[in-house]
C-alpha cells in the first residue's frame, strides 16, 4: 500500500443475497465484479454509470458499510473487515446522501452537524468550534438555528456536508447529490465540493449521472454491469461519444458537436468538453466567416386550434393575513390552445407548480379565472371531479403516489374513479401501459420496479383517465440519461399519437428544447412570456438575467460570436449548430 | 391545507423564563403541580393562579393564549364540573327535582375541580410555550439518566422523540403531495360516511407508510456513517449549565409551596 493511495480496492466481487424467514439463501445477485480502484488522496475523482451499475454499492464499500463477498478494501491503510478500525474508517471517508431529508437527524441545523462529532466523543468545545468551521465553510452558517424543514433542497444538502466536515474527513464519497435539487441548488452544492477538494485537499468521490459534473473531475471512471469499463481523465472519456451512449449515459452538447463535425470530416479535436474551448476551436476553422441565417419563419396564418386552457388575471396567495402572506401567482393571463406541446420554464419558488394546479382545480385562485374548454371551472354548476377527469396532473416523484398490489390495480385506480365499466378499465389499462411501454409489467407489484418503470406506470395511472390535457411536473427528475430519455420519448409518442395538450414543467433547458414546441416562463410569480420555443430561446440574454439556464450549446455559440463568428442566436440543439457551421468551414 | 398545523407550540423568545435551564423548568413545572393539589382552600388555588400569570407576563407570551390553551379540554372540565355538580352529596340540597339533587357542597367541589384544572393546563402550557420540543426532549434524557443504570434506554428514547420532531413536518408536506396526487386521480378524500372515508385514505396512506420506512432505513445508513453507535461515551454540542436565575426560580417556587401550607394551615377564606 502506497502512502499517497487513500482508497485502494483489489478485486472486489459484491453478490446481494437474498433470504426467506428462516434465513435460507433464496437468491444471489451479483452487483460487482471483480472490481480495482485505486484513489490518490486530494483526487476528484467522478463515477459514472446508468441506474443499477453498481455504482452506489461500490460507494457503500469504501466506508465499512458494505463488505466485500471477495476482494480487499483499503481505506488509509485499514482494512474496511477490521471491526476495531470501524469508527476510524467513517471518520476517513465520510458520505453523503441523495436525499438531503433522508440524511438530517436533528430538528436544528447546528445539532445536525453536530451529531457525528458527538457520536465520536470530540469533547464540548471542539465540537462547537467544528460546527462552527464546517457551517462557515459550506455558507451555510446564518443559518445555524434554522430547523431542516424550513432550507432549500440545496441548503439541506450543503448543510449534510457540513454533518460530514464536521468529522474532519480525509475523503468524501457522494452517491448522486446534486440529483434531487434545482439548478441552483445543483451549483452551489458543486462550488462547496469543489471548494473543499481545491482548498482543503479533501479527496472527493462523486457518483453522478450529471455529465457536466463529470466534465469538471480530475478522473472519471465510467461502470456498467457491476464492472469499471473506462477509466482516464474527463476529455479522454468524453471523446467516446459511441461508447458512452451505448452504456446509457450523455455527453456534454459540445463534444457532441464535435463529434459530429469530425464525422463530417472537419478537422477537429474530439477531446473538447468545455464551451470556451468549443468556441475557440470552431473560430479557428471559420475565420470569422458568419453564417447565413435564415430569416425567421413567422407563421402567418393565425392559429385556429381551439384554447383548451384559459386563466385571467390569475392571483394566487399562500397564508392570507398571516406574516407569512406570499403572493405565488400574480395575475397572469394565459391561453393554450389544444395539442400544443407547451414547456414550462422558471426557478423554483417562481409560481409554476403552483399554476399547474390551478388548471385542475387543485388550486383554487384567489383571484381571476380558470377556463377549461370554455367553462369556469369553479363556477356552481361544475363538479371540480370532472374537470379532473379532463386535465390530468403527474406530480414530481410521481412514483410516490402508487400503492396497489399490482401494476394494472394501480393504472385502473383512476378510472374506477370515473366510474366507468370493466371492459372499458380494461381496455384504459392496457391502452395507457401500451404508451408508457410498461405491458410486460402488468402483473407485477410497483414496489419491486425500478425507479424508471415505477414512474412510467404512475404515469399510465394519469393516463388511463384519457385526459384532454396532461400536465407533467418535472417528470424526469432524477432518472439517469437512459430512464429520462424513455420517459420523454414515450410522452412524445402519445402525444403525437393522440394529439393532447401536454404542458411538461422541466428544469432541463435541452428537453424543452427537445419536445416542447411552446415555451411558457415563469420568473417571480409572474409571467415572463409565452411564445415558441425559437422565440424565447433567441432571448437567451433575457433568460441568463433571470437567472435561467441556457442550453451548453447556446452558452457556446455566444462566446463564438463575442470571438467574431455569428451562427445565429436560435441555437439549441448540435444538429442545427453542425448545419450552420458546415459551410463555413474549408475542407 | 394540512401544512398550515403548527408542531408544538414554543414561541421563541429571550426572556427569563425562556432562558431557565429547561431541567430546572421542567422539576419547576412538577413542583407547581403539587402545589396546586397541596392547596386545600380558594385563596391557596388563587395565589397559585396569580403566580401563573405573573410568569406570563414575564415570558412576554400573550394572556389571550391562556383562553387558548383551555380551549380544547373545555368539553372535558364541563363534563367532570357536571359529574361534581350531580355526585356529590351533602346535607341539605340547595336545589331538588325527582331524583336530582345538588348540594352546595357538589357546587363547591366542582367550581374548585374547575380551577384547579384551568390553573394546571395554564401551568403546563408555559412550559411548551417558553420551551424548544428539542430542549424539552433533551431535558428529559438528562433527568431521566439516572435510570440508565436500571437499564432503561433513556437514550435510544430520546433519540427517537428527536426524530420523530425532525420528521414530523417532512411527513406532513408528504402527506399533502399524496393527497393532491390522490385527488388528482379523482380520489373522494373528504365526502361520504366514516366507511368510504376510511377506504379512501387507503390509496394515501399505503404510499405514506412505504415512504416512511424507506426514509427510515435511509435515515439508518446516513447515522451509521456519521459513527452513529448508541449512547454510549456521546458527547454533546450543547451542555446545560444552571445560572444563578435557575435557583432564584426554585427558591420562589419553593417560597409559594410554603405560601400554600401556611394558607393550608390557617385559612383566611373557607
Amino acid at each position: 500500500m502506497s502512502d499517497k493511495n487513500i482508497i485502494e480496492v483489489e478485486n472486489v466481487s459484491f453478490d446481494y443475497i437474498s433470504m426467506d424467514e428462516d434465513g435460507k439463501e433464496t437468491g444471489r445477485t451479483q452487483v460487482l465484479k471483480n472490481v480495482s480502484l485505486t484513489v490518490p488522496e486530494g483526487q476528484f475523482l467522478a463515477v459514472l454509470g446508468h441506474n443499477g451499475c453498481g455504482k452506489s454499492t461500490l460507494a457503500k464499500h469504501l466506508n465499512a458499510i458494505l463488505y466485500p463477498t471477495e476482494g480487499k478494501v483499503t481505506v488509509a491503510g485499514m482494512n474496511t473487515t477490521d471491526e476495531d478500525k470501524i469508527y476510524d474508517i467513517r471518520q476517513t471517508v465520510g458520505m453523503v446522501f441523495q436525499n438531503p431529508d433522508n440524511q438530517l437527524v436533528a430538528t436544528i441545523v447546528e445539532e445536525d452537524v453536530a451529531f457525528a462529532p458527538e457520536n465520536m466523543g470530540v469533547p464540548q468545545p471542539e465540537i462547537r468550534q467544528r460546527v462552527d468551521d464546517a457551517l462557515k465553510q459550506v455558507d451555510m452558517y446564518e443559518f445555524r438555528e434554522h430547523a431542516p424543514h424550513q432550507l432549500s433542497g440545496g441548503q439541506k444538502q450543503r448543510v449534510a456536508i457540513a454533518g460530514v466536515i464536521a468529522m474532519q474527513p480525509r475523503c468524501i464519497v457522494m452517491d448522486e447529490p446534486t440529483a434531487m435539487l434545482d439548478p441552483k441548488g445543483r451549483r452551489e452544492v458543486m462550488n462547496t465540493i469543489h471548494t473543499l477538494n481545491r482548498e482543503k485537499g479533501i479527496t472527493v468521490v462523486l457518483i453522478t449521472h450529471y455529465m457536466d459534473e463529470a466534465a469538471q473531475a480530475d478522473r472519471v471512471v465510467v461502470m456498467d454491469g457491476g464492472k469499471i469499463i473506462m477509466d482516464d481523465i474527463p476529455k479522454k472519456i468524453f471523446s467516446q461519444v459511441r461508447k458512452l451512449k451505448s452504456v446509457g449515459l450523455d455527453v456534454p452538447q459540445v463534444t457532441e458537436l464535435c463529434g459530429e463535425l469530425r464525422d463530417k470530416g472537419v478537422d477537429i479535436s474530439t477531446e473538447i468538453i468545455h464551451e470556451q474551448e468549443c468556441a475557440e476551436a470552431l473560430y479557428r476553422l471559420t475565420q470569422g466567416r458568419n453564417a447565413v441565417i435564415p430569416p425567421k419563419q413567422e407563421t402567418a396564418q393565425p392559429d385556429d386550434r381551439p384554447v383548451v386552457l384559459r386563466g385571467e388575471k390569475l392571483t394566487y396567495k399562500y397564508s392570507i393575513g398571516t406574516p407569512f402572506e406570499k403572493t405565488a401567482v400574480d395575475n397572469v393571463d394565459i391561453s393554450i390552445r389544444q395539442g400544443e406541446f407547451v414547456g414550462i420554464i422558471g426557478h423554483t419558488g417562481s409560481g409554476k407548480s403552483t399554476l399547474i394546479q390551478h388548471f385542475d382545480g387543485l388550486v383554487k385562485p384567489t383571484s381571476g379565472t380558470v377556463f377549461v374548454d370554455g367553462t369556469d371551472i369553479w363556477s356552481k354548476d361544475v363538479n371540480i371531479r370532472d374537470i379532473r377527469f379532463k386535465v390530468g396532473i403527474v406530480f414530481q416523484y410521481s412514483e410516490h403516489q402508487l400503492f396497489e398490489e399490482t401494476v394494472a390495480k394501480d393504472i385502473a385506480y383512476g378510472p374506477k374513479n370515473m366510474g366507468l365499466s370493466d371492459e372499458e378499465i380494461d381496455k384504459r389499462v392496457k391502452q395507457a401501459a401500451e404508451s408508457m411501454d410498461i405491458t410486460h409489467l402488468l402483473d407485477r407489484s410497483p414496489f419491486e420496479l425500478s425507479g424508471g418503470q415505477q414512474r412510467r406506470v404512475a404515469l399510465a395511472g394519469v393516463l388511463a383517465m384519457d385526459p384532454e390535457v396532461l400536465i407533467l411536473d418535472e417528470p424526469a427528475a432524477g432518472l439517469d440519461p437512459k430512464g429520462r430519455d424513455k420517459i420523454l420519448t414515450q410522452i412524445k409518442r402519445y402525444h403525437e399519437q393522440y394529439g393532447k395538450t401536454i404542458l411538461l414543467v422541466s428544469h432541463s433547458m435541452e428537453d424543452i428544447v427537445k419536445y416542447a414546441g411552446k415555451v411558457l416562463v415563469m420568473n417571480k410569480s409572474r409571467l415572463f412570456c409565452y411564445d415558441t420555443v425559437d422565440r424565447v430561446f433567441g432571448r437567451t440574454e433575457e433568460l441568463a438575467k433571470i437567472g435561467l439556464d441556457v442550453p451548453q450549446i447556446t452558452r457556446m455559440s455566444h462566446i463564438l460570436k463575442t470571438l467574431g463568428t455569428d451562427i445565429g442566436s436560435d441555437i439549441y440543439t448540435t444538429e442545427r449548430a453542425a448545419e450552420r457551421l458546415l459551410p463555413l468551414i474549408s475542407h | 391545507m394540512i401544512k398550515d398545523i403548527t408542531i408544538g407550540q414554543y414561541f421563541p423568545g429571550k426572556s427569563v423564563i425562556h432562558r431557565l435551564d429547561s431541567r430546572v423548568k421542567l422539576v419547576l413545572d412538577l413542583l407547581y403541580l403539587v402545589i396546586l393539589f397541596t392547596a386545600q382552600s380558594y385563596t391557596g388555588l388563587m395565589l397559585g393562579m396569580l403566580f401563573m400569570v405573573l410568569c406570563y407576563i414575564l415570558a412576554e407570551i400573550k394572556l389571550v393564549m391562556i383562553l387558548k390553551s383551555i380551549k380544547p379540554i373545555l368539553p372535558l372540565m364541563i363534563f367532570t364540573g357536571i359529574l361534581n355538580l350531580f355526585f356529590v352529596k351533602g346535607e341539605t340540597p340547595l336545589f331538588q327535582w325527582q331524583f336530582i339533587a345538588i348540594y352546595p357542597e357538589g357546587v363547591d367541589t366542582a367550581l374548585f375541580m374547575l380551577i384547579r384544572v384551568i390553573t394546571l393546563i395554564v401551568g403546563m402550557s408555559l412550559l411548551t410555550y417558553t420551551t424548544s420540543p428539542i430542549m424539552l426532549t433533551d431535558a428529559i434524557e438528562r433527568l431521566l439518566s439516572p435510570l440508565k443504570k436500571i437499564h432503561v434506554p433513556v437514550h435510544e428514547l430520546s433519540m427517537m422523540m428527536t426524530i420523530a420532531l425532525r420528521f414530523i413536518p417532512t411527513l406532513v408536506e408528504e402527506t399533502d403531495k399524496i393527497m393532491s396526487a390522490q385527488k388528482a386521480r379523482g380520489a373522494e378524500l373528504d365526502t361520504g360516511g366514516f366507511i368510504k372515508k376510511a377506504k379512501s385514505l387507503i390509496p394515501v396512506l399505503i404510499p405514506l407508510f412505504v415512504s416512511a420506512f424507506k426514509r427510515a432505513n435511509e435515515l439508518a445508513t446516513a447515522m451509521e456513517c456519521r459513527c452513529y453507535h448508541g449512547g454510549e461515551g456521546r458527547t454533546r454540542l450543547k451542555v446545560m449549565h444552571t445560572a444563578p436565575r435557575d435557583y432564584v426560580a426554585i427558591a420562589v417556587m419553593l417560597a409559594l409551596l410554603a405560601a400554600v401550607i401556611v394558607i393550608n394551615c390557617f385559612p383566611v377564606l373557607p
